[in-house]
């Protein structure tokens, strides 16, 4: 292989990547009330958010106690459950948020 | 054990919550354990789904029990359509509030776990559900789903304990499906969780026939059937049949019924069967064994009973055609629906699955009268062990619905196996047997009917010699003479020649008649002629006497005449 393909393809990595970090977030996290667990998912997401999303994201909290509907309607089973809506593909974080790695592995944010 | 039982006297006895599908509520002494769950396993595309689905339906719509269904495999739209083909509407009983349905979606590719769960998300649908219709029963199907969507066995074993329990503390009974393992009843062992009532669903292929099969591993606190049951799935949902030989206590009948053949009633003390008996008609082929049974369903039809016919070897139409040939006429008891004929070959189904069939037409169509020709067909799908415990099943169940039952054997001439002897030694099994043979002599063969056995009359122990006219079935009396017994057209000789002596005997007679006849009319005419000799001797006879007065008197007057002529004295 050339060094210059490789050099154009690390260019175009690069740009996209770029174009990846203006990128808006849409997040819903859906907990069970004041859990431990639950309590504990939300400092978690809203650290990892400011980290490396600031400015850039949109992140929801709901509590499907009090929105069972809702529960169905997402197909939520595990609680607390993340969302991450937008961008495409859609993901289910769950857990309790505490493995840093994971969770951006899962939002994108970081290549395996 | 039954004693034990008997003793207990709790006053909270376990409560049971009927499924309404038939046959599974009798073998569970009830239904399934109310309030708790019920594990219902085994493996793919055995009817796990459709026996929880059928528990839901029937509860809504039968015992007004609303349920809810949780899929986590078939989506909602599957559901409904799939058991609407079972004559379910799913959607109307959803409109109604009887229904819930909720499908879990677990993708594993979009699920990322970053630390600790739990499935309140699940508990929480679940619980809503259930309150917004008042759900008595739930279904999960097939919880074993969330094994495969999410990584942590940890969490899942400690959540689904917890779920079990929570199930029993909302009140619901549930049924949950799993799919068997190697060598566990699930495969992720969920019968550690779900305890009070085990449910093994099968289905296996033996001989290319396959035959579902259920059996309830454990039912705690339950008396229940132990064995292996056959199932069916038809237009109508699952039927369970309990078909075991439950004992011999079904009550008889001492009423009779005509056998259609006047001289075979005769033979059976005059009044033919007895009703809800078993009769055996036994013969090598071509002795008439279908023409009996045709006699038999006509004479059933005739007295405006329902008879059933299940033809293993000729279609309706042929048999029909055929008993037609003797004038035996069924197509107008096909079309009054007093005669119903299901042909249908052995090698369709499984043994278990005719018991099956069988047993279901029999509860629909409510026959007094059921024929099985040739039973002996069922042997190509079975051992004879299994023929002779379903057809002895299949008789219990006849008995007990006091229906008279007539099946015909075919045996093998000139096998190891003697004419006096069935396949599968059914014939202890029936009450009545008739045996048809064949008499072969002086070139020809004829047909011979003999009384084997018939339980409870006395019964002739002659052979008949049995004819096919174009009047039906006649019997007549074979020849029993010094020569041996004669049939055919050996027996006509026999009668003509006897009949031709007879006439000989007959003349004789007359001529002699005849001859005393002649002698004593001549004897009259002598003695007329006799008569008058006699007569006219006396004639003679009185004339003369005459003569000789009149001659006196004139003698005395002429001497009266001299006297007063010479005019002698008076005294002188």
């Amino acid at each position: 292989m050339k060094e210059t393909e490789i050099e154009n393809s690390t260019e175009e990595f690069e740009h996209l990547l770029e174009g990846k970090e203006n990128e808006i977030y849409v997040l819903r996290l859906y907990v069970t009330g004041m859990t431990p667990k639950s309590t504990k998912a939300v400092l978690n997401i809203k650290k990892i958010c400011e980290e490396n999303l600031k400015g850039r994201y949109e992140l929801e909290v709901i509590d499907i106690y009090q929105q069972p509907v809702l529960a169905k309607d997402e197909q939520i089973i595990a609680a607390p459950t993340l969302i991450k809506k937008i961008p495409l593909p859609l993901r289910k974080l769950i857990g309790d948020m505490s493995d840093k790695e994971r969770i951006l592995l899962g939002l994108d944010l970081k290549q395996k | 054990m039954v004693k034990a039982i008997n003793n207990v006297e709790s006053p909270e006895e376990l409560q049971k919550c009927q499924t309404g599908i038939r046959g599974l509520d009798e073998i569970t002494d009830g239904g399934l354990p109310k309030g708790r769950p019920t594990l219902v396993c085994g493996s793919a595309g055995c009817g796990k789904t459709l026996l929880a689905m059928e528990f839901l339906v029937r509860g809504a719509a039968q015992y007004n029990e609303p349920g809810v269904f949780v899929s986590f495999e078939e989506s909602s739209e599957e559901l409904v359509q799939n058991v609407a083909s079972l004559g379910f509407d799913l959607n109307g009983l959803i409109a109604h509030k009887k229904m819930y349905l909720d499908q879990v979606r677990i993708e594993r590719s979009e699920i990322e776990e970053t630390g600790e769960y739990d499935l309140e998300g699940l508990f929480i649908r679940l619980n809503h559900a259930i309150d917004s219709i008042g759900a008595n029963r739930v279904v999960l199907d097939t919880i074993e789903s969330l094994y495969s969507g999410l990584a942590n066995e940890g969490i899942l074993r400690a959540e689904l304990r917890r779920l079990f329990r929570w199930l029993k503390e909302k009140g619901v009974t549930a049924i949950v499906t799993g799919e068997r393992g190697e060598n566990t009843l699930t495969r992720h062992g969920l019968e550690e969780y779900v305890s009070d009532c085990v449910i093994l669903l099968d289905n296996r292929v033996e001989g290319q026939i396959s035959t579902r099969r259920l059996r309830i591993v454990k039912y705690r606190g339950s008396s229940h059937g132990t064995n292996e049951y056959p199932f069916l799935i038809d237009e109508q949902g699952i039927s369970v049949l309990p078909i075991t030989s439950l004992g011999l206590q079904h009550d008889v009948s001492t009423e009779r019924i005509s056998s259609g053949i006047p001289r075979l009633d005769i033979m059976l003390e005059g009044d033919g069967y007895y009703r809800g008996s078993s009769i055996l008609i036994s013969g090598t082929a071509g002795t008439g064994k279908s023409s009996i049974a045709a006699t038999f369903a006509n004479a059933t039809c005739s007295r405006g009973e329902r008879c059933l016919y299940f033809a293993f070897e000729e279609s309706a139409s042929q048999i029909i055609r055929n008993m037609h040939s003797i004038g035996i006429g069924l197509q107008p008891w096909l079309e009054q629906g007093l005669l119903s004929i299901h042909a249908v070959r052995p090698t369709v189904y499984g043994l278990e699955m005719h018991l099956v069939k069988m047993y279901k037409l029999i509860n629909e169509f409510k026959p007094e009268v059921v024929i099985m020709d040739p039973v002996t067909n069922l042997i190509s799908i079975g051992s004879e062990t299994e023929v002779k415990s379903m057809l002895s099943r299949l008789i219990d169940f006849l008995k007990a619905s006091h229906i008279t039952a007539l099946f015909t054997n075919l045996s093998h001439a000139g096998g190891a196996v003697s004419l006096e002897q069935t396949e599968f030694g059914i014939s202890s099994l029936m009450d009545t047997w008739i045996l048809l043979r064949d008499i072969e002599l002086g070139g020809e063969r004829n047909r011979g009917l003999y009384i084997l056995k018939s339980r409870g009359m006395a019964h002739s122990n002659q052979i008949r010699e049995f004819l096919l006219t174009d009047r039906g079935i006649d019997l007549v009396d074979v020849y029993a003479g010094p020569g041996g017994v004669l049939t055919g057209s050996a027996r006509s000789a026999q009668e003509a020649q006897e009949k031709a002596a007879e006439l000989v005997r007959r003349d004789e007679t007359g001529r002699k008649k005849r001859e005393l006849d002649r002698k004593k009319k001549a004897l009259e005419v002598q003695i007329t002629a006799l008569r008058s000799e006699f007569e006219a001797v006396e004639e003679e006879t009185n004339k003369l006497i005459q003569q000789e007065e009149i001659k006196e008197k004139v003698l005395a007057a002429d001497r009266a005449g001299m006297m007063r002529l010479r005019k002698a004295d008076a005294d002188s």
